[in-house]
């Protein structure tokens, strides 16, 4: 089987000289789940942000079979659905329907069709209630499903959402966690909720200055690293 | 807020509200060319003027206390310049600023409170309104509430630390720049996610039926007959 | 200032209406015909942003305070046309659902505020705001913005007949003289507080110079402005030059009409003085407005 992710040595440094990303590989394969760890600013977000293609590095990088690059950027965001950590950001349009109706209209679905195509996916984040209201009428938790909602009309192969469990209540995450369940698409999840990180990946990758230093089974990784605090001593 | 309380309001259900967005629109510059060109204000002038206003509000069935008292907004202004104009002895321009500003706000206030701004948005640009300024015009309206709750939140932080002076306002400002900014950036990048291309695709707006067309008439005529109604032959 | 509706005579909210508004809906079809539509939400959000800056209170001195209205700032961040479109969309949600400002005044608001405040906040910054005088310059572009929105609108008050004794007139400007200058020391605060924040403000390298015509444009609504301001408060003296120049018999001729009613009445007694100096700033107002839009045309495509 054919990886949906292929990232070969990829490498990327911003604008005013700081390295990112120092050569990462990762493969992706269809209905695998992955959590992304690691410090702040070891290059995760960073990461994501090239897999369609707002970011482009150096390195071979492919998505599905398609090179990312400028005359696959169409197609490519297509396959892969971003959900942004700030949902702000993501809910730009008047209303919750109109917003989830903006990716599939991109797409070039007819106006019926978009309609259709949001409202299913409305239904399948359980957020259909709201689909007249204005985004800035919403909770923190109905944000974050109506930005996945955005992302899942446009039918996508692989959903990579970027500490989605920020500003959640507990409803709010396992409500998060029954949705994602529930999708048959391959995920990618950059988070520091390992609650979170265990309901949904088996597999993780530990992020480091900008390169991947390890990339297993979730609880080895979060052995190795001490990254889970419930068992560490308080002082 | 006050933005917040309007935008309450139109979305609310009613007979006005389920009116199309243009015809709304239309009636509205109607009944303010009709307000704005009235040269002399009489009491029947003023009073069929009001009536109208009050009893579209009723129709949209907004809270008449709140809608009188939010298009008193414009009333400092208004009064000031009729005080001079009293001063000046023309008390007749007096009461036409006062009244006709006011009447003015009023109605806009009706329109806007049964429909909501992004409908608006969709009527103006059927009627001819540069795509471009309504989507800007849209996206401000959507991040304002946000920004200005930023806004708010630096100042109490501010004030709670023990003052707020001219160079923290200007360094909060400042602040807020780059974090709206930022935003758009991030709002651009969730556009181009979603597969924006260069063009912003629209639903298409809903259109206007028999009722709609019905209501232009009877409004034009109503707007009409309060306009020039004194200078009918019957009432000479 | 925002003119309500209620105070412009037809003739003045008609003829601004039909100079300003077409003037903005070229820019903003410019920028969507040169695949501007990425910039909708820079647009936007910087014109939230500026809305919730003029909530913001700057403390001067005991129990007054300052506002930043932020033509000035809009005009060095963003470039004169995108400011401008910002502006007519800040003016547009101010009518629309705070009642600040008509809906039939629109258009005078958009000359006042987004197109002439606009360019009179960036002019100065273009000019100068490289070198030795950038402060200086940004604090002319602030104050120069607010003056000219404010002059012209009592202009546009006075050219509707609205009283405005020669006393109220030199206190109002001395008011908005101070307002001025306040939002000059704002911008140049806030501008301040960018470059402390390490935000680079280079001016746009791809805005061409603006015209001269442009620049001679501004200069003369101004003029043609000021000279309403003072010929409606002191009529005699334009009087006097009409019958001289035999200009009063025509103008009456041009106005005895079914309409001379109307006109009568709104212009006030000495309305000659007032139709005459009125017929010329509008039309230089007009006419220079067209240049101006030749000015933008550059800038549009960026």
């Amino acid at each position: 089987m054919d990886p949906l992710i292929d990232v070969r040595d990829l490498r990327f440094s911003y604008e005013d000289g700081t390295l990112a990303l120092d050569g990462v590989d990762f493969l992706l394969h269809a209905g695998e789940t992955v959590a992304l760890l690691g410090p702040n600013g070891s290059g995760k977000t960073t990461f994501v942000l090239h897999l369609n293609g707002l970011l482009s590095g150096e390195g071979r990088l492919s998505v599905c079979g398609l090179e990312v690059e400028k005359r696959n950027l169409p197609a490519v965001r297509r396959k892969v659905g971003l959900v942004f950590q700030d949902a702000e950001e993501q809910l730009f349009m008047p209303s919750v329907l109109e917003d989830v109706c903006y990716g599939p209209l991109n797409l070039g679905l007819a106006p019926a069709e978009a309609l259709a195509a949001a409202e299913k996916a409305l239904r399948q984040v359980g957020v259909d209630y709201a689909r007249d209201k204005a985004p800035y009428h919403l909770s923190a938790g109905e944000k974050r499903r109506v930005a996945l909602a955005g992302v899942l009309a446009m039918q996508p192969e692989i959903l990579v959402l970027d500490e989605p469990t920020t500003n959640l209540d507990p409803p709010g995450r396992l409500a998060l966690v029954e949705v994602l369940r529930a999708l048959p698409q391959a995920k990618l999840l950059v988070t520091h909720d390992l609650w979170f990180a265990r309901a949904l990946a088996r597999r993780a990758v530990f992020f480091e200055h900008g390169r991947i230093v390890r990339d297993g089974a979730l609880e080895e990784v979060l052995a190795q690293f001490h990254w889970d605090l419930s068992s560490a001593p308080t002082r | 807020m006050h933005h917040a309380v309007l935008d309450h309001w139109s979305r609310g259900r009613g007979v006005l509200h389920a009116r199309d967005g243009q015809v709304k629109i239309l009636l509205l510059i109607a009944l303010l060319i009709a307000v704005a060109t009235t040269p002399r204000l009489t009491a029947a002038n003023v009073a069929g003027y009001a009536i109208t206003v009050l009893a579209a509000a009723a129709l949209a069935r907004l809270p008449l206390p709140a809608v009188l008292l939010r298009a008193a907004v414009v009333l400092p202004f208004s009064a000031t310049f009729a005080a001079v104009s009293l001063l000046a002895g023309d008390s007749q321009r007096a009461a036409a600023l006062v009244l006709k500003s006011y009447l003015s706000a009023a109605a806009v206030l009706v329109l806007v409170g049964c429909t909501p701004l992004a409908r608006l948005l969709r009527a103006l640009e059927g009627l001819r309104v540069p795509r471009f300024l309504l989507l800007v015009v849209q996206f401000l309206y959507r991040y304002l509430f946000l920004i200005s709750e930023q806004a708010q939140h630096m100042r109490l932080a501010a004030l709670s630390r023990g003052g707020w002076r001219f160079r923290l306002a200007a360094g909060a400002v400042a602040n807020l720049f780059v974090r709206s900014y930022a935003r758009a950036e991030g709002v651009h990048r969730a556009m181009l996610a979603r597969g924006f291309q260069g063009e912003t695709v629209l639903l298409a707006a809903p259109r206007a039926d028999w009722r709609d067309w019905l209501f232009l008439l009877c409004g034009l005529v109503l707007v009409t007959a309060l306009r020039f109604g004194g200078e009918a032959p019957w009432t000479r | 200032m925002h003119i309500p509706d209620g105070f412009l005579a037809t003739p003045v909210w008609l003829g601004l209406n039909a100079a300003g508004l077409p003037l903005v809906g070229y820019l903003a079809r410019q920028a969507q015909r040169h695949s501007q539509e990425s910039r909708v939400p820079l647009l936007g959000v910087m014109g939230a942003f500026v809305f919730a800056a003029q909530m913001i209170n700057f403390p001067v001195g005991v129990g007054a305070s300052g506002h930043l209205v932020g033509s000035a700032l809009l005009a060095i961040t963003l470039g004169p046309a995108a400011a401008a479109v910002v502006m007519t969309a800040i003016l547009a949600i101010q009518a629309l659902i705070f009642q600040d400002g008509g809906v039939l005044a629109l258009g005078a608001n958009v000359l006042n505020m987004a197109l002439a405040g606009v360019l009179a906040g960036y002019l100065p910054y273009h000019w100068w705001g490289e070198g030795r005088f950038r402060r200086a310059a940004i604090f002319l572009g602030g104050f120069a913005s607010v003056l000219v929105g404010a002059v012209l609108a009592i202009a546009e008050l006075r050219l509707s007949g609205v009283p405005i004794p020669a006393a109220v007139l030199w206190v109002s400007l001395a008011l908005f003289t101070v307002t001025a200058a306040l939002e000059g020391a704002i911008t140049v605060a806030v501008v301040g507080g960018l470059e402390r924040l390490g935000i680079g403000l280079a001016r746009q390298p791809v805005e061409a110079r603006p015209r001269g015509l442009a620049v001679v444009g501004l200069a003369a609504v101004l003029l043609a402005a000021v000279g309403v301001l003072f010929a409606s408060t002191y009529p005699d003296g334009l009087e006097k030059m009409a019958q001289a120049l035999g200009l009063e018999e025509h103008a009456r001729a041009l106005y005895s009409t079914p309409l001379a009613d109307y006109s009568l009445r709104w212009l006030g007694s000495s309305w000659t003085a007032q139709a005459v100096a009125g017929l010329l700033g509008l039309t230089v107002i007009f006419g220079l407005l067209i240049l101006l839009g030749r000015m933008f045309a550059r800038r549009g495509s960026r």
